[in-house]
C-alpha cells in the first residue's frame, strides 16, 4: 500500500497580531507548525501502513523542520516544496508532480487551517481523475478498494471507492500521536527531498487582508437582574 | 448567466436569492439547476429564469457530471454554489475541470464597474480577505443559512428537462445513517447557550440545558467540551473548526473567548457572557458580560426568567 499524504505548514494563528495602522496581519517571527487535520491525515496513513504495510509519503509546503516532525510522527519519506499561488496552482503543481508517482491512496486534511478553503483535495482527485471521499471520519481498506463514513451534514454516508483513491479526513478520525524521543532522532536518517519554489497560474487573487472589526458593545453588567433583562429583551 | 446549485433547497432559494441582485447588476439570465429536488417552481419564485432539471441523485460524482455538461452547453460566466459539504466538493472539483480558481465560504460579494470580488475569512476567522477572479467562470460557495430568501410568487420561468447520462461513478454510496434530530442544524436556532471548560463536570451541562429550555433554544460548547471531554457531540460544538451560527442571542457560559471559538459567532445578534475572570477575552467579545461563578449566577438567572415566564 503506497500512500502519500498532502501536508501545509502553517502559521501559529493564535500568535498573528494585527498592525494598528493597516489593520494587516503581522506575520513576522510567528512560529509555524502542521495544520491541525494535516496530522490527522498522517495519522491515518501510518495507522494503515502498520495494518497493511507499504510505504508513506509526505509532500509537504514547509521547511525542513516540518519534514522532520511528519518524518518523527512515522512517514517514511518526504518531499518539501514551497510555493506562491492559490488553491488551483497549488492542486495542479501537486498533481503534477503526483502523476509520475506510485500509489493507491492519497489523504488530506477536510481543510486547511489557515486557509479553511476545503479544496486541495477535491482538486487533487479531478485533476489526477481517481475517485475521492471527502469529510471521512472513519475508513477502511477492503479488496482493491475503500470505505469510508462520511460526516454530511444530516447523516453518516458510507461510500464505497476502488483505490487508487483521495480521502479527505475530518477531526474525528484519530488522536495524532506525539513522536517519542526515539523516534525523532530516528527519523534523521529518513530521505527528505527538497523541490524548490513554484509559482504556478492562480485562479483568484487577493487584494487585501485585514482584521475583522469587532463591533460589540462590550458592557458590563452589575448583577444577575440586569443579566435576566438583558436576555428577555434581546432573544 | 448565472448557474446556480444546491442539494438543500432552502440554500437553493437562499442563493437564487442573491444570485437575482446579481443577474440584474449585471443584466444577465439567472438559471438553477435541480438533481430530482422537487419544488422547482420555488426556484422561480426565488428568482431563477430557467430551472434545469437533471434525472439523477445529488451525489458529488454526477452533480460534477451534470453541472459540467450545463457549462458546455451554456457557458455561464458565473456559477454559485450553495456551501454544504456536497456543494465545497463539487465547487472546487468542477474549478478544476476548468482549470479556474474558486472561492469557498464566501461572507459577502459586490459588483463594482462589473469587476466581481469577494469576501472570506482567514487565519482562524480573525482577517477578511478580499479576492477577485482572474479567469471565468467565477465560481464561488455561499454558507447555508447566511442570506435570506426572497420569494415571489408571481414570477415567471421554464423548467427544462436536460437528458443527461452519467459517466460510471466512481463512488458508490451505500448507507446513510440518519444523525439524530436533536443534534441537527445548531446554525437554525434563534438562541444558543453554550458552556465551556468553566464547567466542572459533565453533570453540571444541565444547567446550561435547564436555561436553553427556558430560553427555548439549543444547545451549544467550545471545543473542549466536544472534542476533549467528548461530553457534547459535534453537533453542538461551535467555532471556526465545528459550527458557524447566528442566532439572535447567544449565551456563552465559561467560555474564554478564543479567536476559533468567536470565529464560530461572528454573526450573533447579541452575545452574552458569564465568566469568572474578569480578563477573558470574551468580555471585550460580547455585547453583554457579567463578572462571577456560573454555579451561582446560571440557578439565579434560570429562576428569575421561569418567574418572568410565569407572569406573562
Ligand atoms: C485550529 C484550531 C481550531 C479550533 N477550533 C475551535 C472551535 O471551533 N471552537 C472552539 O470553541 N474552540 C476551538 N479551538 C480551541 C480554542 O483555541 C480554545 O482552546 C477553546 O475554545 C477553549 O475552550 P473554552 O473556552 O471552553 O475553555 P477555556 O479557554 O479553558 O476557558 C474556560 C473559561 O471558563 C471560565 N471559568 C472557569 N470557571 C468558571 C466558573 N466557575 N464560572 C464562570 N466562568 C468560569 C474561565 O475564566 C475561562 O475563561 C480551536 C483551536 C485550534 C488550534
Ligand atoms: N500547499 C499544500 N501542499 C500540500 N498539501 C496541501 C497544501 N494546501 C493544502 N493541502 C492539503 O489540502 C487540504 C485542504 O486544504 P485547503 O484546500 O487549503 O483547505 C489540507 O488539509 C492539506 O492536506
Amino acid at each position: 500500500m503506497d500512500i502519500i499524504v498532502c501536508i501545509k505548514q502553517i502559521y501559529d494563528l493564535a500568535q498573528i497580531k494585527v498592525d494598528s495602522a493597516s489593520r494587516r496581519p503581522v506575520t513576522e517571527g510567528v512560529a509555524k507548525k502542521l495544520s491541525d487535520f494535516d496530522k490527522n491525515a498522517l495519522e491515518e496513513a501510518i495507522r494503515i501502513r502498520e495494518k497493511h504495510g507499504g510505504k508513506v509519503l509526505a509532500i509537504i509546503r514547509g521547511t525542513k523542520d516540518a519534514a522532520k516532525e511528519v518524518l518523527a510522527m512515522g512517514a517514511d519519506e518526504a518531499v518539501i516544496y514551497e510555493i506562491e499561488s492559490d488553491s488551483l496552482g497549488t492542486a495542479t503543481f501537486l498533481a503534477g508532480m503526483i502523476q509520475n508517482m506510485k500509489y493507491d491512496l492519497i489523504l488530506c486534511g477536510e481543510a486547511s487551517i489557515d486557509e479553511y478553503s476545503f479544496q486541495i483535495g477535491p482538486r487533487l482527485a479531478q485533476a489526477l481523475g481517481i475517485a475521492v471521499l471527502t469529510y471521512a471520519r472513519r475508513i477502511e481498506l477492503k479488496e482493491g478498494g475503500i470505505v469510508g463514513e462520511r460526516d454530511l451534514e444530516n447523516g453518516y454516508e458510507l461510500a464505497e471507492a476502488k483505490l487508487p483513491a483521495l480521502v479527505t479526513v475530518t477531526k474525528d478520525i484519530n488522536e495524532p500521536r506525539i513522536p517519542t524521543l526515539v523516534q525523532i532522532l530516528g527519523a534523521s536518517k529518513k530521505k527528505i527531498t527538497e523541490t524548490g519554489h513554484a509559482k504556478p497560474e492562480s485562479g483568484v487573487e487577493t487584494l487585501s487582508i485585514q482584521a475583522v472589526e469587532m463591533k460589540r458593545k462590550g458592557i458590563i453588567l452589575k448583577d444577575i437582574g440586569e443579566l435576566a433583562r438583558v436576555i428577555i429583551s434581546e432573544k | 448567466m448565472i448557474l446556480a446549485f444546491s442539494e438543500d433547497l432552502e440554500t437553493a432559494l437562499e442563493i437564487l436569492a442573491k444570485g437575482r441582485e446579481l443577474a440584474d447588476s449585471l443584466k444577465t439570465e439567472l438559471a438553477s439547476v435541480s438533481f430530482r429536488q422537487g419544488s422547482e417552481e420555488k426556484h422561480i419564485e426565488s428568482g431563477a429564469d430557467r430551472v434545469f432539471l437533471i434525472d439523477s441523485e445529488p451525489h458529488a460524482d454526477p452533480v460534477v457530471d451534470g453541472i459540467s455538461s450545463l457549462l458546455e452547453q451554456f457557458k455561464p460566466e458565473t456559477l454559485l454554489i450553495g456551501g454544504t459539504r456536497l456543494g465545497k466538493e463539487v465547487a472546487p472539483r468542477l474549478a478544476q475541470k476548468l482549470g479556474v480558481g474558486c472561492a469557498t465560504d464566501c461572507i459577502d460579494f459586490s459588483l463594482e464597474e462589473k469587476q466581481l470580488t469577494i469576501k472570506r475569512l482567514v487565519l482562524g476567522g480573525r482577517f477578511i480577505a478580499v479576492q477577485r477572479f482572474l479567469k471565468k467562470p467565477r465560481i464561488f460557495t455561499l454558507p447555508p443559512r447566511k442570506f435570506e430568501k426572497k420569494m415571489d410568487k408571481s414570477r415567471k420561468g421554464e423548467l427544462i428537462k436536460i437528458p443527461f447520462m452519467p459517466s460510471a461513478q466512481k463512488v458508490q454510496v451505500l448507507e446513510i445513517k440518519k444523525k439524530a434530530p436533536q443534534e441537527l442544524r445548531i446554525e437554525e436556532a434563534d438562541v444558543i447557550v453554550s458552556g465551556g471548560r468553566g464547567i466542572k463536570k459533565k453533570e453540571d451541562l444541565k444547567l446550561i440545558e435547564s436555561l436553553a429550555q427556558v430560553l427555548g433554544g439549543a444547545v451549544g460548547c467550545s471545543r473542549s467540551i466536544a472534542a476533549d471531554f467528548k461530553w457534547l457531540s459535534e453537533e453542538h460544538w461551535v467555532g471556526l473548526s465545528g459550527h458557524k451560527v447566528k442566532p439572535k442571542l447567544y449565551v456563552a457560559i465559561g467560555i474564554s473567548g478564543q479567536v476559533q471559538h468567536i470565529a464560530g459567532i461572528r454573526e450573533a445578534g447579541t452575545i452574552v457572557a458569564i465568566n469568572s475572570d474578569p480578563n477573558a477575552p470574551i468580555l471585550k467579545a460580547c455585547d453583554y458580560g457579567i463578572v462571577g461563578d456560573l454555579y451561582e449566577i446560571v440557578p439565579k438567572l434560570i429562576e428569575m426568567l421561569r418567574k418572568n415566564d410565569g407572569s406573562r
